[in-house]
């Protein structure tokens, strides 16, 4: 039996008090101590209170987090999805079918705004911030893909704008002056976007290689000059954002090394390799690189 | 500089990954070999006469072989965008700047009230002293005046950032706020042995207890507060003992086992709480340790019938 077992010392000590008779003058707090159904003392009272209110809270909490992780999955889903783009010949339709998947996680952070309503967001903040991340991913992803540009914090935002309709009978006095509708947003913070962005660059490094894979030569010049573009940036930013930023910097600068490796390859022998043996000449380059990451 | 002399020198920069020598290979052929899992092209050619010479391998290029690559993005379209990441990414900046700026504030304001919180902390440290005992109402009153200047800085730190925003910046003054938590509760238990609710702790150090109203003390904070209290008082009960006081342990035990079943009442989660919590035990044990001490030598109740005269 482990001393650190709830309770444990409790009936150690239970057992000294026996042993001794351990003297208990105060009459009333042996009181509540030993006899339940006396009225509780004012200290039991207020933890009652304490109990009730932390209760709350973790509830809370523990909502958000399963929202967050079903966001995460979903974006995860989207962005595989995505992925899928570079070797199928329509392409337009998989777009269409992320977009729809987009839509389900949207509705999945509404909810997350209708648990923070009235809330500080920021003492949630950790419940739901893997999840929001992994969403910036997914939807900058499939912006890029689109429009082969950075998709903005105010667009990203500007899509988390939710209709709700409420329920008359749960609804208070006070809110039936809106009666019907009323709006919720959610606001993506610029910490969880910049992470977000920086998740996306590790996502950009597979599509450029496996582009090469399949043929595609345009694509990997594209997305190094973009990802060369989002690491200048990030260099701009240095170690004034939150302390995760520094450490996926490592990895934006992973990714960007393996893309500019894998246009240098293609610009040098590209020309002169026949199309269907440039995957070879990728699959034996990005192995190769891979035990140098260190040094960077 | 022509499309030659940049292969070549492309290719001197490619050197480090180039190992192992080649045989120079014979003119007017063009193949590919494998070595090493390394891929060299190597191209001779009949119309270039200039050799380039490397290290590693030799190389020719055919005319034409050369040429800006179709898929490498121009001047045109590329430049706009550009523009919109850096400009996305100053407008972040931008931000994340002006969060720096009001976190170093509260720095320093938490600097000040920490500063406050150790003065505290050493007047009622004295309690403990033997000669301390009769002091203790002169030292609280001490200490009560010193949480005006408590109060005074706390007032300045809610000037430094958006009420609504108390968690965001919540880390840099949570471990202080704690402190003072148990130093209210400190006070309070040594002036009449109760515990201080949290409004009326929330009181002393001039903030407010629901969120909604601004600066607030925190439920696990105030918690927090008392669970360090809990194990200044088995320290108390102690050094109580040492100073011939043998009723004190006795009002101790019996409080802290009141703490104890109350915390009993709570569900905590693996937090840091919890781990404050999973102390109260020790404290628990030490001064049941000292009330057995006393009671089986007969101490407590020469201790009462002391009082009763």
């Amino acid at each position: 039996m482990s001393p650190w077992r709830r309770g444990y010392w409790r009936e150690a000590s239970n057992l000294i008090k026996k042993g001794d008779g351990c003297p208990r003058k105060k009459a009333d707090a042996a009181q509540d101590r030993d006899a339940g159904d006396k009225p509780p003392t004012p200290v039991i009272a207020a933890f009652k209170v304490f109990q009730h209110e932390l209760d709350t809270k973790h509830d809370k909490y523990e909502r958000l987090v399963k929202i967050s992780r079903d966001v995460t999955i979903e974006s995860k889903r989207t962005i595989f999805l995505l992925h899928r783009v570079t070797s199928v010949p329509n392409a337009e339709e998989i777009l269409n079918e992320a977009e729809v998947k987009l839509d389900g996680v949207r509705q999945k952070i509404g909810q997350i705004a209708e648990e923070l309503r009235g809330e500080d967001i920021y003492q949630f903040h950790r419940a739901f911030t893997p999840g929001i991340q992994e969403y910036v991913e997914a939807v900058s992803f499939l912006h890029y893909i689109r429009h082969r540009s950075l998709i903005s914090l105010e667009e990203i935002n500007a899509s988390l704008v939710f209709m709700r309709t409420e329920e008359v009978g749960a609804q208070d006095a006070a809110e039936t002056l809106l009666p019907g509708t009323h709006v919720l947003t959610f606001q993506v913070t610029p910490s969880d976007y910049l992470l977000g962005v920086a998740d996306l660059t590790g996502e950009l490094m597979r599509m450029c290689i496996s582009s090469v894979g399949n043929g595609d030569i345009d694509t990997p010049f594209q997305l190094s000059q973009f990802l060369r573009q989002i690491h200048d940036g990030f260099s701009y930013i240095g170690n004034t954002g939150p302390y995760e930023v520094s450490k996926k910097l490592h990895t934006l600068r992973q990714s960007l090394a393996k893309v500019e490796d894998a246009c240098y390859a293609l610009r040098v022998r590209g020309s002169e390799i026949p199309k269907h043996m440039l995957a070879d000449v990728f699959s034996s380059r990005t192995t190769l690189i891979d035990p140098e990451e260190g040094v960077v | 500089m022509s499309p030659i002399l940049c292969h070549s020198a492309a290719l001197f920069h490619d050197k480090s990954r180039c190992n192992g020598g080649e045989p120079v290979p014979s003119r007017h052929q063009s193949y590919y070999t494998e070595g090493r899992g390394q891929f060299f092209v190597i191209i001779t050619s009949s119309s270039t006469v200039t050799f380039f010479i490397t290290v590693f391998t030799v190389r020719h290029v055919r005319h034409g072989d050369v040429q800006p690559h179709p898929g490498l993005p121009g001047r045109g379209p590329g430049r706009q965008r550009d523009m919109s990441v850096t400009e996305m990414f100053s407008h972040i900046q931008g931000f994340l700047g002006a969060d720096q700026d009001v976190r170093e504030d509260i720095r320093k304001v938490v600097q000040l009230l920490e500063q406050a919180a150790r003065e505290i902390l050493t007047v009622l440290q004295s309690v403990h002293q033997p000669s301390g005992f009769k002091e203790i109402p002169s030292k609280c009153a001490r200490a009560r005046e010193l949480f005006c200047t408590v109060k005074t800085h706390i007032a300045d730190l809610k000037t430094k950032f958006p009420a609504e925003q108390y968690y965001r910046f919540q880390e840099h003054w949570r471990f202080v706020l704690q402190r003072l938590a148990f130093l209210v509760t400190f006070v309070v238990y040594l002036e009449s042995e109760t515990l201080v609710t949290r409004e009326a702790a929330a009181q002393i150090l001039g903030i407010e207890v629901v969120r909604e109203k601004g600066f607030h003390l925190d439920v696990e904070d105030y918690l927090a507060g008392v669970l360090i209290m809990a194990s200044e008082l088995s320290r108390l009960a102690v050094n109580s003992v040492t100073a011939g006081d043998y009723t004190r342990p006795l009002r101790i035990s019996n409080f802290i086992n009141e703490l104890d079943s109350g915390f009993r009442l709570l569900n905590l989660k693996n937090d840091p709480l919890r781990k404050r919590y999973d102390g109260l035990k020790y404290d628990v044990k030490k001064i049941e340790e000292v009330v057995y001490d006393l009671s089986i030598r007969g101490l407590a109740k020469e201790a009462e019938s002391a009082g009763d005269k």
